[in-house]
């Protein structure tokens, strides 16, 4: 009885293992994607929203985070829903503002958001 | 209409109240007596005949007797009025009973000795209870407990008579209510009105008024009022704009919405990230890629277009001639010596002006240079001819500047080493209405040229203090400047915050070898005090016209409050600094910003201000004290101003400079910090010029080209940042472009016959830009700046400071390389001094090589002679061959 207990608790340790590997792979992938981007030049930073607004990754501080989280992500809503009001069969691929300053692009998901802000002219 | 039942009732109620005269009892008698109990006075004779005489037959433990109704009946008989029981006589006759209870109250409870009781039931309750009582008692301890703590059982309710009160006050209808209903016949509605005419008489009228006797006046009300706890209810929400039309709060303070760590985590490992990211990074990378290649919202016309001059056409970089002044009244041979711009009226300008004479003839003409004093000029433009104001010098004065926090005091150095102050407060309204003040008072000379008219106009202005002739400088004072207001200097030397916000230190320096520290406030009262009060009273004497006593406290005992020696850096000795530049000390606190707003405090009464005691001040720690100095022999000095102390004797000393450089081979005229970068530094001096870096200590980082003149004068442009002005001793002015070509001027242009002394640019306003110009004769020209070489191009600032950045790269570059080479060289040597241990044996091997050489070469001969026999060659050209 309790030797079966044993395995049986040693089985699911080994699935939570893989499970374990599985999301340190994908979560280092996801680094290193990420790590990327930031890399290229004149990138200001890189902020990953979730679905409702709520920022999950960057890599600026943490009141400019918010802010452009919170803005971008309703103007994002607000363009994609111009653009599938405009023909239902479209959707909103990438959005790209060019400001004075700087750029900033997003590109929309269903459940994410990805805001990469970059410096053009250095 | 209320029914009111009568009052039967009351006998009835008061009939249950007798389940409790034990309690009454027990508890407390002080109410009255209640109704079946009557005090009795009972005599001796009534007490003997029933036996119940007080205190013997009966007493306080047993106070009840019974006695039988038909004694008392008997004896009121007997006795009738007498008997004291006549008073009873009914309600003894109505006793249903035999017996009736007398109780003995020795306390008169009830007001008498004894008392009756008159009905059956409260005899029993009183004789019963109190043996119930008693038999408890004995037994009950045990039981004593229980009967307090249970808990009371739900009786049926028990009527007092409330339900009376309560219908007496409640309101019934006691008949059915009368119902009225008024209609208008059916036929009628819809129909067009009738009206006809009423006259006043025939109607009366009835209207309503209010009539007072019928007015209910509520002089009474019940209410119920309950004792509440004190609460306040508030509520923090804004008010609502117009509530209805636009619910809308003022504010909302909000929170962002942020996700744990973990979930933050959870979320990073997902897949559906995973999926997304990599779907998405192909299209930033193309995005991203795209805006370092290339900025395509640059506008290329707009840039193209920045150095086209306004009108275009023709580019103009002309210096165009404004106006000119020119004192040709007392001295003939009288040179400008330095110009300075006033900081805040517009168009003034002021001159220094001396005399041009050798060492010799000043000596010999001394008396005549006595009789005309060395002026310090203000040209308005409105007047070309005649200066508005001049100030008297004591000396001829090399140098002066206006206080940056008080324009009105304007400070100088001398030749004889002395400073002199001078405040023209009062005679500013001359500066300042110079356009329309001096054109009315000539209203009656127009035509009349005469110069003597003018200068009886406007006597000079005297000095106001000038400093101690023994403590001050021993050479010419050439260079004068104001330290900014938000720091002052100590006696010892340490910066220290100033918070009045007011100038008042100025450094100087002279040739003798030392920069001098002076302050615009008294000393603290010392023993000083005395001897300053002697020689103030002297010289209230001498006092001058027009001469404000505002530094009269300063007047002849100013001393410097510290001074700067700079000792020379490798050997013994000192140099002598012509020319000094602070850096420019920016500091972050309020008094910097408050400066920056533009709310000066107003000028102060100097002779008021004292010297702080440094204890109090606080030093500034981010105040660079470094200092440049430019000397007679043509060195750049960098030194520290801080005076250190030596361990050894305790003294204070100025440190060794920093370093040193020797760059221009004559005396350095000209040292200026940028307008643009805080650490760049023009000098000027010799055959040519050198723009230093702070803290590149090779060398200059942009050395000119020595020309074949002197350069004289050089002057940063104050729009440009790469613009440099070069003045030479043959009259001509240089315009140096450093971004465009560094070997040779961008432009020259005459613009005197004799040297150029001075240069100092100043902007009126954003489309005119004057230069002005002094020379050697006296004459100050004003120079128009055309557009283009006051309209810096795009990004001008950020090339020019590249170019300096390429340019200290460079310096090192040469640095590393002179020490490889040096290096290089000394292994060459190292090699050419083993080379030469081994030239005897080298010797050797080239007699050799010369033999083998001449070896080879018969070799050859025979060779090509068998050649030629065996092609058949040799018997005519055999003799010719043969040497």
């Amino acid at each position: 009885m309790s030797a079966s207990h044993f395995r049986f608790r040693l089985a699911t340790s080994r699935k939570q293992e893989s499970t374990r590997k599985y999301l340190h792979r994908n979560m280092a992938e996801v680094e290193e994607t990420l790590k990327r981007i930031q890399a290229h030049k004149g990138v200001i930073g890189t902020i990953v929203v979730n679905a409702e607004g709520i920022p999950i990754r960057t890599t600026l501080d943490s009141s400019t985070t918010v802010q452009y989280a919170g803005l971008l992500h309703q103007l994002t809503m607000k363009a994609r829903s111009t653009v599938r009001d405009m023909d239902p069969h479209n959707d909103l691929t990438f959005l790209r503002i060019r400001s004075k300053k700087h750029e900033i692009m997003v590109a929309p998901d269903k459940e994410y958001l990805l805001i990469v802000i970059q410096n053009p002219s250095e | 209409m209320s029914a009111k039942k009568h009052k039967g009732t009351v006998r009835k109620g008061k009939d249950k109240k007798d389940n409790f005269p034990s309690r009454a009892e027990e508890t407390s008698a002080g109410t009255g007596h209640p109704d079946y109990i009557f005090p009795l006075v009972l005599t001796s004779a009534t007490q003997e005949l029933f036996g119940c005489r007080g205190d013997v037959d009966v007493s306080v433990d047993k106070p009840h007797k019974l006695l039988r109704k038909d004694d008392i009946i008997v004896d009121m008989r007997n006795r009738a009025a007498v008997s004291d029981f006549s008073v009873i006589k009914q309600a003894v006759l109505d006793y249903p009973d035999e017996e009736m209870l007398l109780v003995f109250d020795r306390d008169f409870t009830y007001g008498q000795s004894f008392y009756l009781v008159l009905t059956v039931e409260a005899k029993e309750n009183m004789l019963r209870p109190p043996a119930d009582v008693e038999g408890e008692e004995d037994g009950g301890d045990e039981m004593s407990e229980t009967p307090v703590q249970k808990t009371p059982e739900p009786t049926p309710w028990s009527s007092l008579g409330s339900e009376r009160e309560i219908e007496e006050e409640s309101v019934m209808d006691t008949r059915p209510r009368l119902m009225y209903k008024f209609s208008r016949v059916r036929r009628e509605f819809g129909a067009p009105p009738r009206f006809s005419d009423y006259h006043s008489g025939d109607v009366v009228s009835c209207p309503s008024y209010h009539d007072k006797s019928f007015s209910l006046c509520r002089m009474e009300r019940e209410t119920s009022v309950q004792a509440v706890p004190n609460t306040k209810s508030s509520s923090t929400q804004t008010l609502w704009f117009c509530y209805r039309k636009h619910p809308r709060n003022m504010c909302t303070q909000y929170e962002p919405r942020e996700l744990e760590e973990e979930e933050k985590e959870l979320a990073l490992q997902s897949d559906d990230l995973r999926r997304f990211l990599s779907s998405v990074t192909a299209r930033f990378d193309l995005a991203i890629q795209q805006n370092e290649i290339m900025n395509v919202f640059v506008d290329d016309w707009r840039n193209l277009g920045d150095d086209d001059s306004m009108f275009g056409g023709k580019v103009d970089t002309h210096l165009k001639e404004y106006q000119s002044f020119t004192h040709t009244h007392y001295r003939t041979n009288n040179t400008i010596t330095y110009v300075c711009w006033h900081p805040t009226v517009s168009g003034v300008i002021a001159v220094a002006v001396s005399e041009s004479l050798s060492f010799e003839e000043r000596i010999n003409d001394s008396t005549l240079l006595l009789l005309h004093p060395a002026l310090i000029l203000f040209w308005s433009f409105s007047d070309p001819i005649n200066p508005q104001l001049m100030l008297e010098c004591p000396h001829d004065v090399f140098c002066f500047e206006f206080c940056p926090s008080d324009p009105n005091v304007i400070a100088g150095g001398c030749m004889n080493g002395q400073v002199v102050l001078w405040d023209i407060s009062a005679h500013v309204d001359k500066l300042q209405g110079g356009r329309g003040g001096g054109i009315d008072k000539h209203t009656s000379n127009t035509n009349v040229l005469s110069f003597e008219d003018r200068r009886v106009r406007a006597p000079p202005v005297g000095y106001s203090a000038v400093s101690a002739v023994e403590s001050g400088h021993r050479a010419p004072i050439t260079d004068i400047q104001w330290l900014p207001e938000n720091f002052q200097v100590s006696r010892t030397g340490i910066p220290l915050e100033n918070k009045t916000l007011v100038s008042v230190q100025i450094v100087t320096c002279a040739p003798d070898c030392c920069v001098m520290f002076w302050d615009l406030r008294a000393p603290r009262m010392g023993l000083n005090a005395l001897t300053d009060t002697k020689q103030k009273s002297e010289q209230k004497s001498v006092e001058n016209h027009g001469v404000s006593s505002t530094f009269k406290h300063l007047d002849l005992t100013w001393k410097p409050l510290f001074r700067v020696t700079l000792p020379k850096l490798d050997t013994s000795g000192e140099y002598s600094p012509l020319k000094f530049s602070l850096r420019a000390c920016k500091g972050n606190g309020p008094a910097e910003k408050s400066v920056a707003t533009g709310d000066r405090p107003e000028p102060p009464d100097y002779s008021q201000l004292r010297v702080p005691s440094a204890k109090h001040q606080q030093p500034l720690e981010d105040i660079s004290t470094k200092i440049y100095t430019s000397t007679e022999d043509g060195e750049i000095v960098y030194t520290d101003w801080k005076l250190e102390k030596d361990n050894e004797s305790g003294r204070l000393f100025s440190p060794k400079p920093t370093y040193c450089f020797k760059v221009h081979d004559c005396q350095v005229n000209t040292l200026l910090l940028s307008p643009f970068f805080e650490d760049i530094i023009l000098t000027v001096g010799g055959w040519n010029f050198a723009i230093w870096k702070e803290d590149v200590m090779a060398g200059p980082i942009v050395r000119s080209a020595c020309s074949q003149k002197k350069c004289t004068a050089g002057s940063w442009s104050l729009t440009r940042p790469g613009l440099v002005y070069i003045g030479k001793e043959d009259g001509t002015l240089e315009v140096w472009d450093l971004l465009e070509k560094t070997h040779e001027p961008s432009q020259s242009q005459n613009v005197s016959t004799t040297c150029i002394t001075c240069i100092k640019p100043w902007t009126v306003s954003l489309r005119q830009q004057l230069l002005a110009v002094s020379d050697h004769q006296g004459t100050l020209h004003i120079l128009q700046v055309p557009w283009l070489l006051r309209h810096p191009a795009a990004n001008e600032k950020l090339n020019v400071s590249r170019f300096f950045e390429k340019e200290v790269e460079r310096l090192v570059f040469f640095e590393k390389r002179r020490e490889t080479q040096a290096r290089e060289k000394k292994d060459m040597e190292a090699a050419e001094q083993r080379r030469k241990t081994e030239a005897g044996v080298a010797v050797k091997q080239v007699e050799e090589l010369v033999e083998e050489a001449q070896k080879e070469y018969e070799d050859y001969v025979t060779l090509d002679r068998v050649i030629l026999k065996d092609m058949g060659l040799t018997t005519h050209t055999q003799d010719i061959s043969d040497p």
